[in-house]
Parts: C-alpha cells; sequence; structure tokens
C-alpha cells in the first residue's frame, strides 16, 4: 500500500571522495579546478532508500533536487539512472550556506508537498551536517537525523538513529525530514538501460532568484590553509622502546 | 552581551565534552569582556545544576527542569533555547549527537547561519574550523547578530571547578513540547571504557589484527584506560561493532594517544585522527599509509606485539 505520494531527496555535486584535496597557494579557497566531482556519497544512499521505498511499494515517486549551476545535471542524471522519476535543478551560481539551501528547500516543500524528505546527512566538503535539521525546522516538520534505519507503517515512520555512544529510536508522523547515515544501505549500480533512459529526462529547471529568498549570508571567508603537517614518523625497535617514547611524550604513566 | 551554553548531560552528571564546550565558550567571552551563562535542560536534572554552578567563570545556570526535556528531542530543545535567545550574543553547544541535532534548528528558527564544529577562537565574530575531513581549514568570520557554533569538544581543554565563587541558579519555566515526534527507546554499550569522543587514549583496531585478538585489545585499552576504535575495515570483520568508528565516516577524534593497531591508513580513518597528540602505529606492513601521519611506529606482528605490550602494561 502507497503510503507516500512523493519522496523529495536533495543531492549535492562535491569534490570525488579519492580525490585528494588541495588548498590554493592564495590561501583564498580550496581548489576544485580540474578536479573530478562526483555525488556527495551521503545523497546517494538517501537516494538509494528512497528508491527502494518506492520499490517495495510504500512510495510512489521520487523526486530528486539539486542547487547550484548547470554542472549538477551530471549527478542529478545519474540519479534518475538510479531509480528517481523527476530531477529538478534549482540554479544559482554563487555558493550558498546552509541556511540558504535550506530556504530554498522550505519554498519545493511547499511547492511539492512530498510526504518525506530524505538528504544525507552531511556533504563531503563543507561538512557542515546543518541542511536537514535547519529544513524540518523551517518546515515546521518532525526531524530524525543520522539515521540508519527506518521502518514506514500508517503515516508514521520509525528512525534509527546513531547517537554518541550507541543508536536510538524515534518514532515520526509524516511528513518528515529525516537525514541518513552512510551505513543505510550499499547503493546499486545503475543499469545501461536506466542510464539511456535517465539521459533522455527532461530536467526542470528554475532560477533561485524567483524563489523570493534573500540568498546572502552573514559568514565570510577569510582565509583557507592546508592542515599543519604531522612530523616525520620516528620507527622504534620494539614494545619497550615505543612505551619510553611514549612516557617521555607524557601521554602515558 | 553574554554567551549562551547548552550544557550535555545524563539527568544526573555533565558530560565532560561539556566542560570543554565551556571553556571554548570563556575564550569567546573573554574578548569582550562577557559573561558566560549555561542552560541546563532535562528532568530532575537540578543535580547537574549545581554541578555547572562549580565551574570557574560560569555566571549564571538556567535550569529547564521537566519531563519532555528528559530525552533532548531536538524539535523541542530548539525551540527552548530559541525562547531564550535574544539576550544573547553568541549560543553555543558541543558537537555531539544533541548538539547537532538541535542546534542547527536554532540557527534557523533565528534566521541566522551556524558555525559547525569549531576547533579554535580567534576574536568574539571569527573562528577557525575544519572542512573538507580536515583537509582544510577554514578561517571565517560572522556578521550574525546572534552567533551560532557548535564545538569540537577535543579541541578545547576543560574548564576548571572554581574554590570560591559559585554561580546562582535561575529556574525557566519554559514549558515547550511537540506532538510529531516520540522518543521510543536509546540503546547504548555498556561498555564502562571513556567516550571515543572525549577518551584521553584511544585503542583503534583494523584488519590486520589477529583473528582472536579483541581480548587481548580490550586487556591493553583498560589498562590504559583507553577506549576501543576500529577502522572501517575491523567492522566488517566483525571485531567490533559500527558503534566503534572511527573515521571520516564514524567519529572524529582527538585523543592525546591514539594507538593504530594493525591500521593501513585509508584517507578516510586517517581524516578522522590526525588531529589526535601522539599517534603510535603497530603494523607487520612497512609500506603501510598509516605510518605517514603517525608519530611513532613498529613494524611487526601482531601476534606477538599484542601479548608483549599487555604484558608490559601490567607492570
Amino acid at each position: 500500500m502507497v503510503i507516500i505520494v512523493k519522496i523529495l531527496v536533495p543531492i549535492k555535486r562535491v569534490i570525488d571522495y579519492n580525490v585528494t584535496v588541495r588548498v590554493k597557494a592564495d590561501h583564498s579557497d580550496v581548489d576544485l579546478s580540474n578536479t573530478k566531482m562526483a555525488i556527495n556519497p551521503l545523497c546517494e544512499v538517501a537516494v538509494e532508500e528512497a528508491v527502494r521505498l518506492k520499490e517495495k511499494g510504500i512510495a510512489s515517486e521520487v523526486v530528486v533536487v539539486s542547487i547550484g549551476d548547470n554542472s549538477c545535471h551530471e549527478q542529478l542524471r545519474e540519479m534518475l539512472a538510479l531509480g528517481a522519476d523527476r530531477a529538478i535543478h534549482i540554479d544559482h551560481d554563487k555558493l550558498l550556506d546552509s541556511l540558504q539551501i535550506a530556504k530554498l528547500l522550505q519554498k519545493l516543500v511547499e511547492q511539492e508537498q512530498p510526504g518525506l524528505v530524505l538528504l544525507g546527512r552531511q556533504s563531503i566538503d563543507s561538512d557542515n551536517s546543518q541542511t536537514g535539521q535547519m529544513l524540518s525546522a523551517l518546515c515546521d516538520l518532525p526531524q530524525a537525523a543520522y539515521v540508519s534505519k527506518i521502518e514506514v507503517d500508517s503515516g508514521k515512520v520509525l528512525a534509527t538513529q546513531t547517537i554518541d555512544g550507541g543508536t536510538q529510536q524515534v518514532l515520526l508522523d509524516l511528513p518528515a525530514v529525516i537525514s541518513v547515515e552512510l551505513t543505510m544501505n550499499e547503493p546499486r549500480f545503475a543499469s545501461l538501460p536506466n542510464i539511456m533512459k535517465a539521459r533522455k529526462t527532461e530536467i526542470e529547471i528554475q532560477q533561485a532568484l524567483d524563489f523570493g529568498v534573500d540568498l546572502n549570508s552573514n559568514l565570510e571567508i577569510i582565509e583557507v590553509s592546508p592542515p599543519e603537517q604531522r612530523p616525520q614518523v620516528a620507527m622504534v625497535k620494539d614494545v619497550a622502546e615505543l612505551l619510553d617514547k611514549l612516557n617521555q611524550a607524557g601521554v602515558i604513566e | 552581551m553574554t554567551v549562551l551554553v547548552y550544557a550535555e548531560h545524563d539527568n544526573h552528571e555533565l558530560k565532560a565534552a561539556s566542560f570543554k564546550l565551556i571553556s571554548a565558550a570563556l575564550q569567546v567571552a573573554k574578548h569582550n569582556s562577557d559573561t558566560v551563562v549555561v542552560m541546563v535542560a532535562g528532568f530532575e536534572c537540578t543535580m547537574v545544576a549545581q554541578q555547572v554552578t562549580t565551574i570557574a567563570g560560569v555566571d549564571k545556570v538556567l535550569l529547564a527542569d521537566k519531563p519532555q526535556y528528559k530525552n533532548q528531542l531536538p524539535e523541542i530543545i530548539s525551540k527552548l533555547v530559541f525562547e531564550h535567545a535574544e539576550n544573547y550574543s553568541h549560543i553555543m553547544a558541543a558537537a555531539t549527537s544533541i548538539g547537532k541535532n538541535f542546534m542547527p534548528r536554532v540557527a534557523a528558527l533565528l534566521d541566522v547561519a551556524q558555525i559547525s564544529e569549531i576547533t579554535a577562537v580567534e576574536s568574539a565574530d571569527t573562528f577557525i574550523r575544519p572542512t573538507y575531513a580536515g583537509n582544510a581549514i577554514v578561517k571565517l568570520k560572522s556578521k550574525d547578530v546572534i552567533k551560532i557554533m557548535t564545538v569540537r569538544a577535543a579541541s578545547f581543554e576543560s574548564a576548571e571547578i572554581s574554590a570560591d565563587k559559585q554561580a546562582v541558579i535561575e529556574v525557566i519555566d519554559s514549558d515547550v513540547s511537540y506532538e510529531r515526534t516520540e522518543f521510543v527507546a536509546a540503546e547504548l554499550n555498556k561498555s564502562k571504557r571513556p567516550d571515543l569522543a572525549t577518551a584521553d587514549i584511544i585503542v583503534s583496531v583494523g584488519k590486520g589484527l589477529p583473528k582472536d585478538g579483541m581480548p587481548l585489545v580490550e586487556k591493553i585499552a583498560d589498562r590504559l584506560g583507553a577506549a576501543i576504535g576500529a577502522s572501517r575495515c575491523a567492522i566488517d570483520e566483525g571485531y567490533v561493532s559500527s558503534d566503534f568508528r572511527v573515521g571520516l565516516t564514524g567519529a572524529t577524534v582527538a585523543p592525546q594517544l591514539y594507538i593504530a593497531l594493525g591500521i593501513s591508513g585509508a584517507i578516510n580513518h586517517v581524516s578522522g585522527i590526525k588531529d589526535s597528540k601522539i599517534i603510535a602505529a603497530i603494523n607487520i606492513d612497512k609500506e603501510a599509509a598509516i605510518f605517514e601521519v603517525a608519530d611513532y611506529g613498529i613494524v611487526a606482528d601482531l601476534n606477538s606485539v599484542l601479548p608483549e605490550l599487555e604484558k608490559a602494561l601490567q607492570n
């Protein structure tokens, strides 16, 4: 029985997680020129979960959305190939903070009226882990973040969350906003026919500036620097010498 | 203006992260000769509030004691903090599960940005935080009227207990509730070992651990008073549950000492440990990437090293 008519999954294009991050020489930002980009791994897990809910007959439509410039079409099409039904691109060429993203998504939630919003718990570039929580607060919808498992049943969803030192379960009324952990599932590989089909699907484009949202940020990046290099390793011959060194360093008694 | 700190506790005592959070708040306050106020919200948690009054530098404790605050549901806690937010220049929480769940909501309700997981305070409006899993360190300045931040506890020293002056407790009567989210149950590891997030020493295992190695590792950890951690490979091997995962996709840690046993040093793992003060690595493969970040290394077989280490620590 279909419980959720529509699942909305916001996704983000980020640096590929296998690529080594380099900081620009002038310390103004991270250098992303000629860098391989990919879907944020946690976003892909959210899409996979949405597609599985659809395959189980619990949900009937999966809509993916990405905010950014045209380059995000590549990731939107990948997610269509994974099983999403529609893709929305909210076009904007400047980087936005989580709050501005959440405000745009709030407007989209009003427009699309999803029964569930599923998204990654954080992106591996900014590492903020804010968008889901902010969206939930702005829409006044129940929230579960850092979720590794969901069970949907008659208008409610039971979410298992990772917390410090264990897990906890919360029961949310639908619609709700749920942000997912990497451990939730293993995303599938898209099949060739689905990839071909995704190429032909039209991406629905909207302009961020038409949303009536203040897109200015009050955060200013002063400097981006590489992390401090750790000193060269000192190889020791055995346990006794190691414990001696650790003792001298004052980290064990 | 005043800095508001949201304290974390289990309704009986303050968590270690809160002491570190309060010292970060004192650093922020010092730049403007501001004061620090700490909010304790929970159920039957007066003891926690009393504990906070003894921390040096804390001016006042706000105590919100109601059944609905017991489980720290983010929908409820964010509204509670939001109701009191207008009197403060900064609101700070630890970047723990609780803080990360509720704090972005406070920021959204106030229509301001959140600065996540700061690791250093430059001034009252400029802060340092890692991005790209610690591969880029950002210094940023906030122009928001109320600055919302979470704090990476491991990057700060613990606040000290004061011998003389005690803060006052003010009971706040806010009665916030939320009907559409229900707390069901929590399942916590029963281990008596310290939390990964705040442990001074972590003994961590990887794929290279011998199949029957865990009992020895547990003994070693207990002799050191250490927490146990693991790489993704060790979890896949079934040595420990995924609650123990250290790295980009698990816990980011910064202990005084990180002992990596049979850990190869994949980027995901290394990203989560490189703020450790000392990293000691033992691996049979001398080319293992873990030696690139380690301070001390032994190239050796864990089958023989683990018993030696356990024995050496007995004395």
